[in-house]
């Protein structure tokens, strides 16, 4: 069954009268279930309120807010560069890409210049931030569809090299905390970079690892081919962004069309997938990590000196010019963006993220509608959200 | 991509009688808006997305953003007649004089939505549209029939700012609980003094909670007075 843009009026959830089975020859009610919010598959607090025809979904609306802590309004009462560690607890997994779009936001609103180095620093923990994000989203997926243990924890090994990297660097795991506008916070040692490379070279590796594991196995394919598919025109009408939108085949990678930083200076695809279904997406992931690698050795080969910070930049009063920016990247998740408006005070008179999660959960009803509950869980688990992200 | 200018003028011959309006904004980044009138944002949104030179088929952002009433203070000559002693002789003078004058700028509540196209790798276009004001004429029409990633992020201006989308199919409160009232986001937004309540208050808690009772009752007792004297 495939997804079709629906128009308005919806009926609700509590209007299902006793609807009769649609399968043949068997008689019965229709089953309202709760699916969370305490629900191991839905990486955090998330409901979706299904109704089930036998196993059929016939309708999956999903509930947020379990997590809402009104992070826009808490940005309107703090100073611009006070926001910076509330938007690692955004996507707490990429708290470094959620740093740097909040970074290139206000450099558009100032008009700040980054630094050579910075930028390559920015584009070196991107990567490996997307790199650690992706491993991790197929090691859920697959534990998901039930494979326990194994391939999510080959993931969280590799990923565990990587945090060991932030944690050296800035001082935290997943709270990096390190942009600033302008540039970065700390200047990485020699060492630092060396164990970088070290790293990165051993990423291959593992990449091949998962693939063999992986990509072939016959449960895998059989649980992901044909499942949640998003047909490309409803994917662009919705708003999906990253791996989803280029899963189902549209050529769109922010990095590519903005060329935001200095990702011009570098040769990577965009690896694009056919059918849109979840196979398609965990293969997207895939292989965006190995173009990940290939940009990361790209960048690690000549790292320049120089300074770490536009010396514009300013901590204390600081204070843009009245007028407003909309700054994106492209996040692990997908479109990251901040919009901002200043009114010449040293807080922003509006600041609005917005979330990637949050707008690829849009169609989650359009793939699901006809699945079977069990497969709710994978189609869920390959859209890769980030609850902190979602509610706010 | 064409400039703001040309979009403009691209719109007008497209949808007649659509007011649209340049906002110019100062910042480097120069990202100019559109404003556009609620009653043809409809028409326009169809026409940005469906014409094929601009082909505005992603709709990335949606934001909305509270504008209070503004207490605008301005300096005015004013001339006046004055009793003045010139010379020992009492004279009617003229001379003028800074007087400050206020006066109130209604205050409005507005949309702000981000496009980009898919198709020819262009963006952003910004298009805005304001309310009437914050109270009673905060209708805007949605934009979800034209593109549906508006779908969840209009929702959440309508329960974190109250503006009510005409046309959305499915216009509920997103982040905050059905029952909640008010709308966090807005400028004068007051938090509840009480809404920590807890079984055994202390603290600063207490303290507030304290207060509040105080306040409550004091309250009461003022509105028991006034309908007396009416």
């Amino acid at each position: 069954m495939t997804a079709s843009f629906k128009s308005p009026a919806e009926p609700k959830l509590n209007n299902l009268d006793l609807a009769p089975s649609s399968e043949p020859g068997i008689s019965g009610d229709l089953l309202e279930v709760a699916m969370g919010p305490h629900h191991p598959s839905t990486h955090g607090v998330f409901r979706m309120d299904i109704v089930l025809d036998g196993e059929r979904v016939i309708r999956l609306k999903p509930v947020f807010g379990y997590l809402h802590r009104n992070h826009e309004k808490i940005a309107e009462n703090i100073t611009y560069i006070a926001s910076m560690p509330y938007t690692d607890r955004l996507d707490y997994i990429c708290s470094l890409t959620n740093n740097w779009a909040y970074a290139l936001a206000v450099e558009k609103l100032v008009g700040l210049e980054v630094p050579e180095r910075a930028e390559y620093l920015r584009i070196i923990l991107g990567e490996l931030t997307r790199f650690q994000n992706h491993a991790s989203t197929i090691g859920f997926l697959i534990q998901e569809m039930g494979a326990s243990g194994t391939p999510l924890m080959y993931a969280f090994r590799e990923r565990e090299k990587i945090l060991d990297l932030f944690e050296s660097l800035t001082g935290s795991r997943m709270m990096c905390n390190y942009m600033r506008f302008g540039g970065c916070r700390v200047d990485p040692s020699a060492e630092w970079l060396d164990q970088v490379r070290k790293v990165v070279a051993g990423l291959p590796a593992f990449t091949d690892e998962i693939d063999r594991l992986l990509t072939s196995n016959e449960i895998l394919m059989a649980r992901t081919q044909g499942i949640g598919i998003l047909p490309p025109d409803l994917a662009v009408n919705a708003g999906i962004t990253g791996p989803m939108l280029r899963a189902s085949g549209v050529n769109y990678d922010i990095r590519k069309i903005d060329s935001y930083g200095i990702y011009n200076r570098f040769t990577f695809r965009v690896p694009l997938g056919e059918r849109g279904d979840v196979y398609d997406r965990y293969m997207i992931r895939l292989l965006e990590m190995r173009e990940s690698i290939r940009i990361l050795e790209q960048a690690l080969k000549n790292v320049p000196g120089g300074p770490i910070v536009d010396p514009k930049s300013k901590i204390r009063g600081f204070r843009p010019k009245p007028g407003e920016a909309y700054g994106r990247i492209e996040a692990p998740k997908g479109e990251l963006g901040f919009y901002l408006i200043s009114d010449g005070g040293p807080n922003p008179y509006r600041y609005r993220v917005r979330p990637p999660s949050l707008v690829n959960l849009t169609i989650l009803e359009d793939m699901c509608l006809g699945a079977a509950v069990a497969d709710v869980v994978i189609i869920f688990g390959s859209v890769d959200i980030v609850l902190g992200e979602v509610d706010r | 991509m064409k400039t703001i200018e040309e979009i403009k003028a691209a719109i007008e011959a497209a949808v007649p009688g659509a007011g649209v309006e340049v906002v110019v904004n100062p910042s480097p980044c120069a990202q100019h808006s559109l404003r556009l009138d609620p009653d043809s944002a409809l028409a326009v949104a169809r026409f940005l997305r469906d014409d094929p030179e601009l082909a505005l088929d992603f709709l990335s952002n949606v934001t909305g953003v509270d504008w209070p009433d503004r207490e605008i203070s301005e300096k005015v000559k004013v001339a006046r007649t004055v009793a003045k002693t010139v010379d020992g002789v009492e004279q009617q003078v003229e001379e003028t004089v800074d007087e400050i004058r206020k006066r109130v700028e209604p205050g409005c509540l507005e949309a702000v939505y981000h496009l980009y196209s898919v198709v020819r790798k262009h963006g952003p276009v910004v298009i805005r549209m304001r309310t009437g004001n914050r109270t009673d004429r905060v209708e805007l029409p949605s934009l979800t029939p034209v593109w549906r990633s508006g779908e969840f992020q209009e929702r959440e201006i309508f329960d974190l700012f109250g503006i009510v989308f005409n046309g959305h199919p499915d216009l509920r409160r997103i982040l905050m609980w059905d029952n909640f009232k008010d709308h966090p986001m807005r400028r004068d937004y007051v938090e509840p003094d009480d809404y920590e309540y807890e079984p055994t208050a202390h603290d600063a808690v207490l303290a507030k909670a304290q207060a509040h009772r105080a306040a409550a009752q004091a309250g009461a007792k003022g509105q028991e007075g006034a309908g007396a004297a009416q």
